[in-house]
């Protein structure tokens, strides 16, 4: 069964000059500037999740354009009492939902739903495997400080094995040509990630993985999902955490990106997250217009063509 | 079965017998009377009349197919199915015999269950042979007793679904089950290894955010379960449903040392592949895990080698409600009863070339001899007249929803297939026909 039309469960699968059109539309997008292409839509929030950026994100995204949001969290509603996710979806569906964003803690869940939903279905990050709006609004975000992504270099470092983000820039990314270097542990950036695109590579050495780069993506090591793994986390930060000194291994210009929460002193020290290179803040900024051209694009209301 | 129908006699005529056991591949009548096997003849050659005839021109007679591993889901689970469900089931595929698996609830650790499933109010229309828990409640900690549960005609013991990590455990059962001559059935997995893996460890799993299962968590436990069997004396292993190539390994060095170590291989670990699950669909989902392209060669290989002993199901029916679900949360397994021989002919027969009279080998003499199924396995004079009658060239396509199982987990719901099963007859009896 065909996902909805409008839905966005993943970016492996999202052709490129879609994702350029979505980025267009973003930019006429404006949060400050509130347009009601979404009168009268209700956008349904379904969080089994805990989430601080990507929910109020969305939340601001679709009343900025005129819609109604309802937000279900996994506690205290019927999730607890064991209901199943199709249930839920067909639930919401019936009290009226045009869209449904959901985050959820397995991989493949939007999918699931999606296969029974007859509206579309807005991934908002699904266990290890997407986050489809991160990718996006980092993108939108390289775009802004970059300019193009011809030639650019971008390294990931950090926890990529349990990333959603990391799998969906990668995807985003190589679909432009850019190099990507992946950075982190053996357990936590296996040589396996390389399959995941062309143009990917992995390695050990911070130093490697700066020079020359553009772009630096930091990952928080994701200490509730290690499930048995043990990491040294003082080695880790030996190891990888972005210092001023190793920010300078990397190009003069080179930005500072982190899809947050950031644990200063752990992956990043508090100079690098509050320095000049820095653009986490940003990146959340830019989430609300990306999200704005995510939901309207669900709803038909992005143009066919854009100039 | 009533015993009336047993006394009376069948004639099966103008097949093409495939009998691996005597070597026969040749046409041959086969005459059934009183629930054995009366006389095996060329063509024309039985004289004397039969109460009844079978015209099976144009068609394949084989042995009764023995399958090695199932869940018939009783006591405990009807919700899933029944024996007498599943074993309809088991004879629409082609199986006169089956071995079901003790992980029920409760567990099948006693002679009571064991004796209980082998009821006639259980309603089953082929032979069920029991299975029971090598441990108490298959907790690992303390053998059953053996003995008893063989006297009570249990087969084989195991821990199915839970491996038997213990190594002392596994080498006091090996023990006991070579003075006694029974095989220990192991499902070989190392569950630290595999906690919250839901298929296997690779790039596709990376790819998909899944967790997965190391063929080392595999390979590691048949390795030691191979070692002490070399060690034991008459020590009897069965490696359940085997599905990578470093577990082969094992089980090579083990046959070769003249150890009494036996496998088994189910049809979807010989036809699909963990690439092949699309949109999160948990009917892949199922324990040992769809393996890698190279681990289904290394199988292919060891089927026609004779390196695997039995192709089995390892049917395992769950309901809608326990698949429809987010990936990592289904249940694990499929069921297989119903498609096991079209996808050997299929893929094993058709695309990998192996011969029609190993394939009826791997579902026959083959299963027979690991679990000492005397008088079955083959159609040799005097034999117990179980018959699986198949046309190895009719087309069909799969419809999941008629289905004899009680429940309709599989992938391979609308798959077009080649060889189909025509009868199947259970002591003389002719239990399905398609």
């Amino acid at each position: 069964m065909n996902p909805a039309r409008g839905s966005l469960l993943d970016i492996e699968h999202l052709e490129a000059a879609e994702i350029l059109k979505l980025l267009k539309f973003a930019r006429r997008m404006n949060p400050d500037k509130p347009r009601p292409l979404l009168k009268g839509k209700r956008v349904f929030l379904l969080f089994y999740e805990a989430s601080t950026r990507t929910r109020s994100s969305f939340e601001v995204a679709a009343k900025s354009l005129g819609a109604l949001t309802v937000l279900i969290q996994s506690s205290g509603s019927s999730i607890e009492k064991g209901e199943s996710l199709v249930d839920t979806g067909n639930t919401v569906r019936a009290v009226g939902a045009d869209v449904v964003v959901m985050r959820h803690p397995n991989a493949g869940a939007p999918y699931i739903l999606a296969q029974h939903l007859d509206v579309p279905v807005i991934n908002a990050g699904d266990g290890l495997h997407e986050h489809p709006s991160q990718a996006l609004l980092d993108a939108y975000t390289i775009l802004r400080n970059k300019k193009t992504f011809k030639g650019l270099q971008v390294a990931i470092v950090g926890d990529i094995f349990h990333s959603r983000v990391a799998r969906s820039a990668c995807h985003l990314l190589s679909k432009f040509g850019v190099k990507i270097i992946l950075c982190g542990p053996p357990e936590l950036a296996p040589e396996i990630a390389m399959t995941l695109a062309p143009g990917v590579r992995v390695t050990r050495h911070i130093e490697e993985a700066l020079r020359g780069t553009d772009v630096i993506m930091l990952l928080r090591v994701q200490t509730e999902r290690l499930a048995g793994l043990k990491i040294d986390l003082a080695e880790y930060v030996a190891r990888y955490q972005m210092t001023p000194v190793r920010l300078k291994m990397a190009k003069k210009d080179a930005i500072v990106m982190h899809p947050g929460p950031i644990i200063r002193g752990l992956e990043l020290t508090s100079e690098v997250a509050d320095g000049q290179q820095a653009r986490i803040l940003e990146e959340v900024r830019n989430g609300v217009p990306v999200r704005m051209a995510i939901l309207a694009r669900a709803l038909g209301k992005m143009p066919g063509k854009m100039r | 079965m009533s015993p009336e129908k047993n006394r009376s006699s069948l004639l099966i005529k103008g097949g093409h017998l495939i009998d691996p056991a005597v070597r026969i591949d040749a046409p041959m009548d086969v005459l059934l009377k009183d629930g054995r096997v009366a006389e095996v003849a060329p063509p024309n050659k039985i004289k004397g009349g039969a109460d009844e005839r079978f015209d099976a021109r144009g068609l394949v007679v084989a042995p009764g197919f023995i399958d090695l591993h199932v869940h018939l889901r009783e006591p405990g689970q009807t919700h899933k199915e029944t024996i007498a469900t599943g074993t309809v089931a088991a004879a629409a595929g082609g199986f006169t015999s089956v071995c079901t698996m003790p992980n029920t609830v409760p567990v099948v650790d006693s002679v009571e269950w064991v004796e209980w499933l082998r009821q006639p109010e259980r309603g089953a229309v082929v032979n069920v042979f029991a299975i029971a828990a090598a441990t108490r409640s298959s907790k690992g900690v303390t053998l059953t007793d053996f003995r008893a549960l063989q006297s009570a005609g249990a087969i084989a013991v195991t821990d199915d679904g839970k491996p038997i990590l213990d190594d002392n455990i596994m080498r006091e059962a090996l023990v006991l089950g070579g003075e006694l001559n029974f095989p220990v059935v192991q499902h070989a997995e190392d569950t630290r290894m595999t906690e919250n893996c839901s298929m296997h460890a690779g790039a596709r799993s990376f790819r998909l955010g899944l967790r997965g299962m190391t063929a080392a968590a595999e390979a590691s436990v048949v390795e030691r379960d191979v070692h002490l069997a070399m060690h034991i004396p008459n020590a009897r292993l069965h490696v359940a449903h085997l599905s990578t190539s470093d577990a082969l390994k094992s089980v090579r060095r083990g046959k070769r040392a003249k150890a009494r170590v036996t496998c088994e291989v189910t049809p979807h670990h010989f036809t699909l592949t963990d690439e092949d699950m699309r949109d999160y669909d948990s009917n892949y989902k199922m324990n040992p895990p769809l393996r890698s392209v190279s681990d289904r060669e290394a199988i292919w290989v060891a089927l026609a080698d004779g390196t695997v002993d039995a192709i089995a199901t390892d049917h395992a029916p769950h309901a809608l409600h326990e698949k429809q679900m987010e990936f990592e949360r289904a249940a694990f397994g499929i069921t297989g009863l119903e498609t096991a021989l079209a996808l050997a002919i299929t893929k094993l027969h058709r695309e990998k070339h192996i011969p029609l009279s190993r394939i009826v080998e791997l579902f026959t003499a083959g299963p027979a001899r690991c679990f000492d199924l005397r008088g079955r396995g083959s159609l040799v004079r005097g034999s117990i007249a179980d018959v699986t009658v198949f046309d190895p060239k009719k087309k069909w396509t799969f419809d999941a929803a008629k289905s004899h199982s009680k429940s309709k987990n599989t992938p391979f719901d609308g798959s077009p297939f080649t060889g189909k099963v025509v009868a199947t007859i259970v002591r003389g009896t002719i239990v399905y026909s398609g």
